[in-house]
């Protein structure tokens, strides 16, 4: 078809026939492209296994949820929708950039189906996206550069600000918008001028007011824009593409693998090395992450992945009580290591031998100050995965022996005593000691046996304060006649933050044993008031009876009618429920609890802003109790803020170290007699008929 | 630097309660768990930390029976080159001289620059290191806390002393020193460590080994003998004040103020 | 028996305190024991003086080797002097444990470290009270001493005998102490850094121990202090967690205070935190653990756990 303005294809300039700069330009784009892509693929080759090529089921419903439908995006409202206009509209302009492409060669080449009527459809889609684009890139640049949020600053410690490189691929994007509008404006206006049938630009996007602005221009003018602006999208296209490997937009390419190949489960921690049985790991020379070719070909794409958007760190409560520690820059330091230590740049530069990344990429503190709460992980829209770093980079520490002395103490305590404390493991079951007969509470064994065992775990059997959440346990199994023991002297810690701290083997050797202990019970099913414990019973025990939390235990009795509440339970106070990470975002388990305390009459509860999978982590728990962290103030502190914000005077945790942290966070915020914390096992056993 | 480390198995003070057992005669051991003596692990850690600095080997020994076997092995675990086990029944209730015998037979047999012990253990006696020096008739220093080697002749040593001040000395090698806990941060030994090295043998020597005679050691070597452990009768001790806490509060500001302590 | 000296201890001049609880200790050992003071260093003519009228005589060593105290050249200063069979008391202090144990073994005679108490003589056997375990036990040791022994005395265990009848005659027994070489050679000392604070100068001290349990606790007891005028010091467990400065560690290896009150919180109370305690201040002690050794040193005792007692005590002081 004879169009007014001469096609890219046909033209020249100069004497030449730019057709050769619409081979030029995509053939040394590709080229370059391909060569920074085999760069950027080399250090995941010589990367440690992983186990992703499987479940393909669910990691294709998990693609469709979180990267189709950026379902996590809309958590930050302005930024996520901000995101979706830009996601969506370059997943709608692929089509059309690819035809670009090929126009600048082939004048009259139309996208396979989009010959008919599709076609139409598709260009009018194609113009609101673009013009999306441009909105939302306006936006973000007036958000980066002059509103500045928070959570894109990047504090001292890690380098230079971001800003530059986010405003500049804005401006990139935006350019790739605007050259493709004015380059389709540009032959609608010469069509038009002449009379002739010009493509149908959508109304009030960005080509229809380029179209209305250039309505007088000579054809002259509309030529020299046309190719013009073909020419610059066409550079600005694989300039950009070459870019993306380049930094934070490598995202653009890799969020669609690293979502796809994104953890499935929850609660569990990846073995030592993928594809290593236990029985094998005495033969392996290093555990744990030491160097940055220990790190798993996932967890490198990881670093590729990361778009630099500071949610994992917004949303990190060690970040918030200043830390050391911010997953984002976990993530671009490791993505910068790689970069440096596989240039690109000058070509074929041999590659470094690999330094260790302790004191060099990483600090021992920024990896100790960790709580594995696994807010950065539920936060992140592009699935990338920390709380398996930090466990391998703590593995790699113990290995070496750079553990602080602060928790040198408790892990050699665990090791002989099976406690962290270092007391005495016959005193194990002392807490039954002061029942009543009727609630005694049994000792499974030889002598004893019973159909339920109530894994009681180190902080509730030996803690003081916290014996009351066993009593009360033990009070509600009781009242709601169930058959059950404990393990009393034989139940050794359950190694949950063993195992999250680094020290595998003294995990499996406490798994091992308590797994002997609880077969040899010969309880068929398992209950315990520790969130801790239950993550680590369910997600990191293999072969053990079904494993419940006391949460879900007392919701069922209710719901059977076992367990009843009597009178009124209402004293004028406001409560609120506090989701333990290890109930909440690990296992999931938000409503039973809420379900149990709404189940008490006259109980008025209210739920923090940050309540459910965006519950503010305690502090930590296990191990976490006794490092020394470098911090402003302590975690449980903002919680009970929070608490107070939200119009509470009680808080109910369903979880002793939550317990632990928000009690002394009350005293020390000199909050005691306005604010009080509660486990729930108690309430309910303040309140059972 | 050929060093050697004194390292003794005691019982963990802090895991444990320590009690008079039933006749009197010694602990109760039943529940008690074991590890090396706190201040031979910093001592352990400083020998390794000079021997990565400037060379050479580091070898552990331990005077007990065969179940100090796993405190020599997990200090080889946390880095010692090598351990030696001196277990003998004629070396059971030596003194402490009796035990500095029977390792100045140890070092005796080897060709070290450089003795560490803990600065004390659990009896608190602090006094093998420096028996052992006046042994060897080598100089000696107690209550350690930094090193520095300055040539293979010479080390600059710091030694704790009242006040937090610390004493500087220069000392010629070979040496023996007791160290002091606090001079370092020991590593961390994990169950994984010590089962690669479960595998290494560990010779063990008695009295002939040593050129040991059994009068010197032991039992009939000893001239200081423990007669009985007791629990000494308590006096009358403080005033406990009783009551509520406001009670209590208001009892201890009277008295407080009676005696200046409110300004 | 044979005869008894002890070993004199000073600074800047001054003997310690240990010189006149040996006297003490001395009596015990036996009853009509008249002690020989060994005072060995340089420039000490007043210092002999002084100690003389505590003891019927007291053997001056004057040489200028020993400047600054030298465990390595008064052992052979002494085995020259002293003779074979003698009976030494020496304070377990950092020079007592330098000096004992080698000086022991170059006298061929009996070592007993740490010793609290004496329970008489069989004979050449004589029965020394120590403690073990961290002073979790205590036990009765027989030592013979037909060779000579020589004992060292914990610093605290025995009353200083503040008498001063004696008008002993000091002996100078510089010419014969042989070798004063060594090849452990003295060079300075380092003081400890000072700190903001200076803890022997305050008159109330708010002390706290492992019962703290973390280091952001201390803000509780800080509070206190502030409540009452006082200042905050601790044991050793706190300084060697790194959560307060060296300088504000009360106890034989730190600093040595004399106030008027102290407040121990949350302290076990170690001989060695107890030893750094002088003057008999009005001490009482707050802790959940109603058999800790503090209890027997305190004037008044509170059964309870610091982290809800301190506070409520502040509040009742700021509330005056």
């Amino acid at each position: 078809m004879e169009t007014v303005l001469i096609p890219p294809a046909n033209a020249y300039v100069l004497g030449i026939p730019t057709i050769i700069f619409s081979f030029l330009i995509p053939v040394a784009g590709v080229v370059i492209f391909s060569y920074i892509m085999a760069m950027r693929a080399a250090p995941l080759l010589k990367a440690a296994p992983d186990n992703r090529w499987n479940r393909f089921g669910e990691r294709i419903g998990q693609l469709i949820k979180i990267w189709l439908f950026q379902y996590r995006q809309p958590r930050y409202l302005l930024a996520g929708v901000l995101h979706i206009m830009i996601f969506a509209g370059f997943l709608i302009l692929s089509i059309r950039s690819t035809s670009l492409v090929i126009l600048g060669i082939a004048e009259n080449f139309v996208f396979p189906g989009l010959g008919g009527p599709l076609g139409i459809v598709y260009n009018l889609f194609k113009d609101y996206a673009a013009s999306m684009v441009l909105v939302a890139c306006v936006i973000a640049m007036i958000r980066r550069g002059i509103v500045k949020p928070k959570r894109y600053a990047v504090p001292e410690r890690y380098g230079k600000d971001h800003t530059s490189e986010a405003v500049f691929v804005l401006c990139l994007i935006s350019t790739l918008m605007i050259s493709e509008s004015l380059f389709e404006a540009s032959a609608a206006v010469a069509q038009s001028q002449k009379g002739l049938h010009a493509e149908f630009i959508a109304p009030l996007s960005l080509a229809w007011f380029f179209k209305i602005g250039m309505g007088d221009a000579s054809v002259k003018t509309l030529q020299v824009v046309h190719l013009a602006m073909y020419y610059l999208h066409d550079i600005t296209f694989f300039f950009f593409l070459c870019f993306l490997p380049l930094g934070k937009h490598f995202h653009v390419i890799t969020s669609i693998f690293n979502v796809f190949f994104m953890r499935i489960d929850r609660g569990n921690v990846k073995p030592v090395r993928h594809g290593i049985s236990d029985e094998q790991l005495d033969d392996l020379a290093s555990f744990g992450v030491k160097k940055l070719e220990d790190f798993t070909w996932k967890h490198m794409l990881d670093f590729y992945s990361c778009a630099d958007c500071g949610r994992c760190s917004d949303q990190c409560p060690a970040n918030a009580v200043k830390r050391p520690l911010s997953p984002r820059f976990i993530s671009i330091k490791g993505r910068d290591a790689i970069f440096k230590n596989y240039p690109i740049y000058p070509v074929g530069t041999a590659f470094p031998e690999s330094e260790p990344l302790m004191g060099t990429v990483y600090e021992e503190d920024e990896i100790w100050s960790c709580t594995t709460c696994g807010a950065c992980e539920q936060e992140c829209p592009l699935g990338i995965e920390y709380i398996d770093k930090i466990v391998d980079l703590r593995r790699g520490m113990v290995d070496e022996g750079t553990v602080p002395q602060s928790l040198q103490k408790p892990l050699r305590a665990l090791e002989k005593r099976g406690n962290p404390w270092g007391k005495m493991e016959k005193k194990r079951a002392d807490w039954t000691k002061d029942l009543a007969e009727e609630s005694a509470v049994k000792i499974l064994g030889k002598k004893e046996t019973a159909s339920t065992l109530y894994f009681v775990d180190s902080i509730t059997s030996y803690d003081d304060r916290m014996q009351d959440i066993g009593r009360a346990s033990a009070k509600i199994l009781h009242a709601a006649g169930e058959d059950f023991g404990i393990l009393g002297k034989a139940e050794k810690d359950s190694g949950h933050e063993v195992r999250r701290f680094g020290e595998e083997m003294l995990f499996q050797d406490l798994r091992d044993r308590n797994t002997d202990a609880i077969l040899g019970s010969g309880a068929e099913r398992i209950v315990t008031a520790d969130p801790h414990a239950f993550n680590a019973l369910k997600n990191d025990y293999k072969d053990l009876p079904p494993v419940e939390h006391i949460s879900q235990y007392i919701l069922r009795q209710i719901q059977s009618g076992k367990l009843e509440f009597s009178g009124n339970g209402s004293n004028g106070k406001v409560y609120t429920y506090h989701d333990p990470c290890y109930l909440g975002r690990h296992n999931s388990i938000y409503d039973a609890p809420r379900d149990v305390l709404d189940a008490i009459p006259g109980i008025k509860r209210v739920d923090m802003l940050k309540c459910r999978d965006r519950s503010f982590c305690c502090g930590g728990g296990g191990l976490m109790l006794f490092y020394e962290p470098e911090e402003e103030q302590r975690m449980g502190v903002l919680r009970v803020e929070m608490a107070a914000e939200a119009g509470a005077d009680v808080v109910v945790t369903a979880c002793p170290f939550c317990l632990v942290n928000i009690e002394d966070a009350i005293k020390v915020a000199g909050m005691e007699g306005k604010m009080e914390a509660i486990d729930l096992a108690e309430m309910v056993a303040q309140h059972i008929k | 630097m050929e060093i050697l480390v004194c390292v003794k198995r005691v019982p963990d003070t802090a895991e444990n309660e320590i009690e008079v057992n039933s006749d009197g005669t010694g602990i109760e051991t039943d529940d008690l768990v074991y590890s090396v003596n706190e201040w031979d692990n910093y001592a352990v850690e400083e020998a390794i930390q000079i021997r990565d600095d400037v060379g050479g080997s580091v070898t552990v020994v331990s005077v007990g029976d065969e179940e100090s076997e796993e405190v020599v092995r997990r200090e080889m675990a946390m880095g010692a080159d090598s351990g030696l086990l001196l277990s003998d029944d004629a070396f059971e209730s030596s003194d402490g001289k009796g035990v500095a015998t029977i390792l100045k037979g140890a070092v005796d047999k080897g060709n070290y620059d450089l003795i560490l012990t803990g600065a004390q253990a659990d009896d608190g006696a602090a006094q093998v290191g420096g028996m052992l020096a006046a042994m060897l008739d080598l100089p000696y220093a107690s209550l350690v806390n930094s090193i520095e080697v300055l040539d293979d002749k010479k080390l600059k040593i710091g030694r704790e002393v009242e006040g937090g001040n610390q004493e500087m000395s220069e000392i010629e090698l070979p040496c023996v020193l007791s160290i002091q806990t606090g001079i370092n941060e020991p590593r961390y030994v994990g169950i994984r460590g010590i089962r690669k090295v479960a595998a290494i043998d560990i010779p063990e020597y008695g009295t002939g080994d040593l050129g040991l005679s059994a009068e010197s050691v032991g039992e009939s070597g000893a001239k200081v003998k423990r007669l009985d452990y007791f629990v000494p009768e308590l006096g009358e001790g403080a005033e406990m004040l009783e009551g509520s806490t406001e009670e209590i509060v208001e009892k201890l500001i009277e008295l407080l103020k009676a005696k200046g302590g409110i300004k | 028996m044979a005869n008894i000296f002890t070993y004199i201890t000073f600074k800047d001049g001054v003997p310690d305190d240990s010189a006149l609880e040996l006297v003490t200790a001395a009596k015990q050992l036996s009853a009509d024991a008249s002690p020989t003071a060994v005072v060995v260093g340089s420039g000490i003519d007043a210092l002999c003086n002084d100690v003389a009228a505590s003891y019927a005589e007291v053997w001056k060593v004057e040489t200028e080797a020993l400047s600054h105290a030298n465990a390595e050249i008064t052992r052979n200063v002494l085995k020259h002097i002293l003779p074979q069979g003698s009976i030494l008391l020496v304070p377990h202090d950092t020079f007592g444990m330098d000096l004992s144990p080698g000086l022991s073994i170059k006298m061929d005679a009996v070592f007993v470290a740490d010793t609290i108490g004496f329970e008489g003589t069989d004979g050449s056997t004589l029965t020394c009270i120590r403690q073990e375990y961290g002073g979790a036990v205590s036990t009765h040791v027989a030592c013979d001493i037909a060779n000579g022994a020589i004992i060292n005395i914990r610093p605290g265990a025995f009353q200083p005998d503040e008498t001063k009848a004696a008008s002993g005659q000091v002996v100078d027994k510089s010419g014969d102490i042989g070798d004063v070489s060594t090849k452990r050679v003295y060079l300075e000392t380092v003081a400890a850094e000072v700190g903001d604070v200076d803890i022997t100068k305050e008159d109330v001290l708010v002390s706290i121990g492992r019962g703290i349990e973390d280091e952001d606790n201390i803000e509780i007891a800080e509070d206190l202090a502030k409540a009452m005028g006082a200042v905050v010091s601790c044991s050793r467990p706190i300084v060697d967690a790194k959560w307060l400065e060296k300088s504000r560690q009360v106890g034989t290896s730190g600093q040595t205070v004399k106030p008027k009150v102290y407040m121990a919180c949350g302290i076990s109370g170690s001989f060695q935190h107890l030893g750094g305690i002088k003057g008999n201040p009005f001490i009482v002690a707050i802790n959940k653990n109603p058999k800790a050794p503090i209890f027997q040193v305190a004037d008044v005792g509170i059964e309870a756990d610091i982290m809800d007692f301190l506070p409520e005590l502040t509040d009742a002081i700021n509330e005056l």
